[in-house]
């Protein structure tokens, strides 16, 4: 009798919990994201402070506030899938691939780097995925956003990149800091070349006369040659199209040759934290890609969060960019309010999104209001050059070495 | 006087990154396609003990080279030593290595990932300039000079003068030949193996004074050594170091005199034209 009783509350209990668990599986949905970005491989140092530490703040952000809110009041909590790309093109687009076929998720994150991106547009576009490109910096927005429909931009162009650098030499020639003389050197790469090719004639028009124009393969050794050569030349100003391993080698170079000028550029990596980690205070004034606005009160919230979520500290350019593509997505689903890729291209493309970094509205699939130049002042990398962006901080003179 | 000392300086540098895979290869027959990896986890001990502890990088050589010998033994042991036991010609062993090694060297890379993470390394050891003849140069590039030098001396001393050195050179010669003059050849292998790998940890630990590093960048360093290896012939130690000069001094004298941009296409012409005249390399024997 006890046994018969006992095995029937028995039942009851696991039809319960068979009741519980199924019906909670029916109210809490999952969104699942997929991504892919180099965790080895030569830009892996680049995505594991810009891209991946951004992937775990932004499920974890979503999450911890219970999900993205779907219609009829369903929380959906995001679940990341994510997948090395070893800084391989043909590995990324597989990556993308997978993703969207055996993993079967919903939304993707875009690559890291301006070449992944390219290289997987047409697979996003393909598999009917919008992709909201960040670290993608190219001329050639007007034809990709007519050729894709779902790929979005928003860290600006090499013109309009190379252009605002030239602005304030400009700016700084007319007050009398610094002459025509400008040293130019670039890493032998892609990104590289297409900024230099870019400037050259930007520089001429402005009355500039490059003086020193060399470039270098990616991952010289050995730097000083360059530096030398530059300092020979008697600049005023020295600008480098630089990534992350020579950004660090041409400054140590500078330092150590005693390069000084009023203007001193390198392009990727000047605004990591890393950069000031080893340079301290001899980085005072150093010009470099990128910037933000990083007194507001939303950057000053992030910047914090970032660091506690991740143990790592945002740089102080794409992060914040970075994070506010993933919060463009998430708005987009919630006012869909669905898994509707369709929709929520739609939705990304005519509706304004609260962000980061301040408002972003896309138009024709390219958002126009970016950082372009920043500087390093005390402990922060200000951007001192914008496009549509307030709080650009005045720039001040690079002291000597 | 530029391009002399700025050369000196840089094939210090290749020499660091050479010497380790020379003997890996002369001597203990194994293409060993993770010394770079070994060189990187060279550079992230120093570094480690740099920002831990402060102990100077130099310092951590005594440190860090033993702990890379024990390393690589074991590696060679339980790895390596079954490979070479079971192939019966060097072609096959050397195809086998090569499997093997560049499995390994996902282990390493997998292994720095998880450890110190992905992003870019380094740190600021006497970066200060030091003047040689009216041009500046950094310190921990000098240093680093040193410690090639002092390396490299030690290594031909005791290949040639001593007589383990010599059961070594004995090995790297003909193998079956030296079993049968009673040398014990897995021994001697095992030996050179682990001191290359503890050659290639202090390289790392010197380099990493004044380069950027991060945990996948060990590649950029095999392909490079292995370019110097051949250059100077495979079987000989003082070849590897006179390669590492001429490559040093090659590539200042282009950027400095030419273009930056070329100096790995005067690597590579430079490579070509040994392979052309002198395949066995510019120190090597031709090939019995």
């Amino acid at each position: 009798m006890l046994n018969s009783k006992f095995k029937k509350s028995l039942a009851l209990v696991a039809a319960i919990s068979t009741v519980a668990i199924f019906g909670s599986d029916l109210r809490a949905e999952t969104i699942k994201i997929g991504t892919s970005a180099p965790k080895t491989g030569p830009l892996a140092g680049g995505a594991v402070v810009t891209h991946w530490p951004n992937v775990k703040l932004w499920a974890h952000d979503v999450n911890s506030r219970g999900g993205l809110k779907l219609k009829n009041g369903v929380r959906a909590k995001v679940k990341i899938i994510e997948y090395d790309d070893r800084t391989n093109p043909g590995e990324a687009i597989k990556n993308f691939n997978r993703l969207a076929t055996q993993d079967k998720v919903d939304f993707m994150l875009a690559p890291y780097g301006t070449g992944f991106n390219l290289a997987t547009a047409p697979i996003f576009n393909k598999l009917g995925y919008p992709q909201l490109t960040v670290s993608a910096i190219t001329d050639k927005i007007p034809a990709l956003t007519k050729r894709y429909p779902g790929i979005f931009f928003m860290l600006g162009s090499t013109s309009t990149f190379t252009s605002a650098v030239v602005n304030i030499l400009k700016d700084m020639r007319s007050k009398g800091k610094i002459g025509n003389r400008v040293a130019m050197v670039n890493v032998a790469d892609a990104f590289g070349i297409e900024l230099a090719n870019a400037a050259r004639p930007i520089f001429k028009k402005a009355g500039f006369e490059i003086v020193y124009d060399k470039s270098y393969p990616l991952g010289a050794k050995d730097l000083s040659p360059v530096i030398k050569g530059a300092k020979a030349s008697k600049p005023d100003a020295f600008i480098a199209w630089s990534y992350p391993p020579d950004t660090f080698g041409l400054t140590a170079q500078a330092k150590i040759n005693k390069l000084n000028v009023k203007a001193f550029y390198t392009a990727v990596a000047t605004c990591f934290p890393a950069y000031k980690g080893k340079f301290k205070g001899a980085a005072e004034g150093i010009l470099g890609a990128g910037g933000i606005d990083p007194d507001t009160a939303e950057m000053k919230a992030y910047f914090k969060r970032h660091k506690e979520v991740t143990g790592k500290d945002a740089d102080f350019w794409a992060s914040a960019v970075t994070y506010a593509s993933f919060q463009i997505l998430e708005q987009a689903i919630e006012g869909v309010g669905s898994k509707d890729r369709k929709a929520v291209t739609a939705y990304i493309k005519d509706h304004e999104f609260k962000t980061v970094i301040g408002p972003v509205k896309y138009d024709n699939q390219n958002s126009a209001r970016f950082w372009t130049v920043g500087q390093w002042q005390g402990n922060k990398f200000y951007g001192v050059s914008s496009e549509g962006r307030p709080g650009a901080k005045p720039i001040i003179d690079k002291p000597d070495w | 006087m530029e391009i002399l000392i700025g050369g000196i300086l840089l094939g210090g540098t290749y020499a660091l990154l050479a010497m380790g895979l020379q003997l890996q290869y002369g001597v203990a027959r194994i293409m060993n396609l993770a010394n770079g990896e070994v060189l990187v986890a060279g550079s992230f001990g120093a570094f480690w003990f740099f920002t831990a502890a402060q102990v100077n990088p130099v310092l951590a050589i005594i440190i860090l080279a033993p702990a890379a010998y024990v390393l690589n033994w074991l590696i060679y042991r339980f790895l390596l030593q079954p490979l070479v036991k079971r192939s019966k010609t060097q072609g096959h062993l050397e195809v086998d290595s090569i499997l093997s090694t560049f499995g390994i060297s996902f282990i390493f890379i997998g292994l720095l990932h998880t450890i110190f993470g992905g992003e870019y390394f380094n740190y600021e050891y006497l970066e200060i300039p030091y003047e040689v003849f009216g041009e500046a140069y950094g310190i921990n590039r000098i240093i680093a000079f040193i410690g090639a030098v002092v390396i490299a001396a030690g290594l031909f001393l005791w290949l040639s003068k001593t007589r383990s050195g010599l059961k070594l050179r004995a090995v790297s010669v003909d193998p079956a030949s030296a079993r049968l003059v009673g040398i014990d050849v897995d021994k001697a292998s095992a030996m050179a193996f682990s001191l290359g790998g503890a050659v290639t940890a202090a390289g790392g630990a010197l380099i990493s004074m004044f380069d950027t590093f991060d945990a996948s960048i060990g590649v950029v360093f095999t392909m490079k050594a292995l370019i110097i290896v051949i250059l100077g012939g495979v079987k000989e130690i003082k070849g590897t170091i006179v390669a590492a000069f001429v490559l040093g001094l090659a590539e200042t004298a282009v950027a400095t005199l030419i273009d930056p941009g070329l100096t790995l296409a005067a690597a590579f012409l430079l490579f070509i034209l040994v392979l052309l005249f002198r395949p066995q390399g510019l120190f090597g024997r031709e090939a019995s």
